[in-house]
């Protein structure tokens, strides 16, 4: 378990975390999401006692990070996947480190095979992949099968074999009880793998909810609709007692209607439609939205996520969404 | 304990060796599947494409059970019904020993060190024997029979050359983990600072001073072997001095370059420092030579690094240190320096 409260830091004048108070909890996949530059690596630092807070506080089962004798065999983090001397072989890497906590030497074997790098175990690092740093770090992290697991964006680099590797790793670490926490920029690698979810934008929390909860209150199906005659459409919609949201461009939105019903109701009022689709808000489009909103809430210090769909759906991330889902496939 | 990835797995990659046995901890090889316990919803893992966008449908997803035991007999070793997780790899604390073995682990595991050291016995040894060999062919000290020392002070030119490679190591030793970001792993590792620290210093003087001590001895033999009819005969402590005298001090050089190498993090500023520190006294002094700051000038002469070198073979410019002397002088500096590097790493960012 892992609990921070009040967590801060400041840089000179800027406030890269801003008074993060979560647990994270046993048992589950955590997933810490939010946009590039929001703090995530900065947090998952000051949970190590790399950086030191400029106030709050950290603890790791109760303890301060500096407390634990042998942390490997409590935390295993994954921060940064070069963050090992390119001269030195993976083996002789994992080694050093399984020494510094009294790992028997067996487990560097062990990690390794578990991360599938037995075959370039006596290689320089220098060498590798990003992927295969990525492992090779995860292998760090595995080294004193620690309690707690911390991975800051642990799919960077890696193949989609390899991405549906650590998924299931993550997942199956937390079935046996350890606590994960996992960074992402991506939305949608955290609804693939995450239980709960905490998202902070500026280094602000901006939500901290279970993925189910996060789902239900943002996953969103509608039906777009648009007609040279939208005024009159809108009045017939109404008259059926149906709700009507404006869209974008224009176009009408209707939430919790078929859209063959709806089509039928135009026919009949014969009502020319120009379009008539199905849509559902994807959860990337969702976070979007709850992280632009921390700039614009930024002002009024208000930390609460716009999470009610009556909020204008097509918000200026809905674009980026989409485009995101093109560079992400 | 039957581990689930003992199942063929067709889907293996490129990255899994063949004939691999399956991870002794339990825990899945990269391209195995899931095992059944992992806690995933159907609708979730299920037909999505790795790494697309969540468009998410209007039924409600399946509620994971994650914490609930998984369904059979426990596939994990160490498996907890609920809540933590208990490793079965026997516990033991880690000590300052743990420590000393892993940065042993470190530097005899980097080609670097290899470099610097090899050098330095080049320096020390080659430049040693050539100046035994010159002398000995030129039948001469250039010293009257009066004031005859013994011709161990011919190493004095391989020692004080080295003492760059032995600044170099010392700084690479603690910045090269800066500048790769390693630090970071071994500060999460071992997040006792002062254990850090200490055990970095403790296995580069040891290396360095195991290493120097073999060299300045050949050196010593070799040079009262083929010069040592022209010099005086060397006592006893005249030996221990040219040999372990000298070793010790170029090591604590070396600790000394280590903490600035921690106190800068950055390897060419903090060598740069280093050069610096074991220099400028000499030049500054022959700037000095023209004004009225004589003591001063004798001063910064006396108690320059390669002057304190010179004591240990009985060479020195004047009334400074003398004996062993410059032993406890790099102590004391090398002993300063290394607590500011400890308040360095206790208090900046990693």
């Amino acid at each position: 378990m892992i609990e921070l409260e009040g967590l801060t830091k400041h840089y000179s004048d800027v406030r890269a975390v801003d008074h993060l108070t979560f647990t994270v909890r046993p048992g589950i996949v955590t997933g810490f999401l939010g946009p590039n530059g929001a703090g995530k690596s900065t947090t998952m630092r000051m949970m190590l006692d790399l950086d030191n807070p400029s106030s709050g506080t950290v603890r790791i089962d109760g303890r301060h990070y500096r407390e634990l004798r042998d942390p490997l065999r409590v935390v295993g983090a994954l921060l940064d996947a070069k963050a090992m001397h390119g001269g030195r072989s993976a083996y002789n890497h994992l080694l050093c480190l399984a020494q510094s906590n009294g790992i028997p030497k067996a487990r560097v074997r062990e990690v390794l095979d578990t991360v599938g790098l037995t075959s370039v175990a006596r290689k320089r690092t220098k060498g590798f992949s990003l992927g295969m740093g990525q492992r090779l770090g995860i292998a760090a992290a595995l080294l004193g099968d620690p309690r707690i697991l911390m991975f800051d964006e642990p799919v960077n680099g890696l193949d989609p074999e390899g991405i549906h590797w650590i998924r299931n790793l993550m997942k199956s670490l937390a079935t046996q009880g350890r606590t994960v926490f996992v960074s992402s920029h991506l939305m949608s690698e955290m609804a693939l793998t995450a239980d709960h979810l905490v998202v902070i934008g500026q280094g602000k929390l901006l939500a901290d909810t279970s993925m189910t909860d996060f789902i239900k209150e943002n996953s969103r199906s509608y039906v777009r609709m648009r007609s040279p005659e939208q005024e009159r459409l809108r009045e017939i919609l109404r008259g059926a007692g149906i709700d009507v949201t404006p869209g974008e461009e224009g176009a009408l939105e209707v939430e919790g209607e078929d859209a063959a019903h709806l089509g039928e109701l135009a026919a009949r009022h014969r009502i020319t439609l120009h379009e008539l689709s199905p849509r559902s808000a994807s959860l990337e489009e969702a976070f979007m939205r709850l992280t632009a909103g921390s700039v614009e809430y930024h002002a009024h210090e208000n930390h609460r996520p716009p999470e009610s769909p009556a909020q204008s759906p097509a918000g200026p991330g809905a674009g980026w969404g989409a485009d995101w889902r093109k560079k992400g496939s | 304990m039957s581990t689930p990835q003992s199942q063929p797995t067709p889907a293996h990659s490129q990255t899994q060796p063949p004939n691999q046995p399956a991870p002794a901890q339990g825990l899945p090889a990269p391209g195995s599947p899931a095992p059944q316990a992992a806690g995933s919803g159907p609708g979730i893992t299920g037909p999505a494409p790795a790494g697309h966008g969540a468009a998410v449908p209007a039924r409600p997803v399946p509620q994971r059970t994650p914490q609930g035991p998984p369904q059979g007999a426990a596939p994990w070793p160490g498996q907890a019904p609920l809540g933590g997780y208990v490793s079965p790899i026997p516990i033991r604390k880690a000590t300052l020993a743990d420590a000393v073995a892993a940065e042993w682990t470190k530097i005899r595991s980097i080609r670097s060190t290899v470099w610097t050291l090899g050098s330095m016995v080049l320096l020390i040894v080659g430049i040693g024997l050539l100046a035994a060999f010159v002398v000995s062919a030129t039948d001469s000290t250039g010293a009257t029979q009066t004031e005859r020392v013994p011709v161990l002070i011919l190493g004095i030119y391989g020692t004080m050359l080295s003492l760059i490679c032995v600044i170099t190591l010392g700084v690479l030793t603690m910045s090269s983990e800066y500048g790769t970001g390693l630090i970071r792993t071994t500060l999460t590792a071992c997040p006792d600072r002062a254990r850090v620290l200490t055990a970095k210093a403790i296995v580069f003087f040891l290396l360095t001073f195991v290493t120097t001590t073999v060299a300045t001895t050949l050196v010593a033999v070799a040079t009262e072997g083929i010069a040592g009819r022209l010099g005086a005969v060397p006592t006893a402590g005249q030996w221990l001095k040219a040999t372990v005298g000298v070793s010790v001090f170029m090591s604590l050089v070396g600790v000394l370059a280590l903490a600035v190498g921690a106190m800068l993090r950055h390897s060419a500023g903090a060598i740069a420092v280093m050069l610096a520190v074991v220099m400028m006294p000499l030049v500054l002094a022959m700037f000095l030579g023209v004004s009225d700051l004589t003591e001063l000038r004798s001063w910064l002469l006396l108690y320059s690094i390669p002057n304190q070198l010179g004591v240990f073979y009985d060479v020195s410019a004047g009334e400074g240190p003398s004996g062993w002397d410059p032993l406890w002088i790099m102590t004391l500096v090398t002993g300063a320096a290394l607590g500011g590097a400890y308040l360095s790493l206790a208090k900046r960012d990693a």
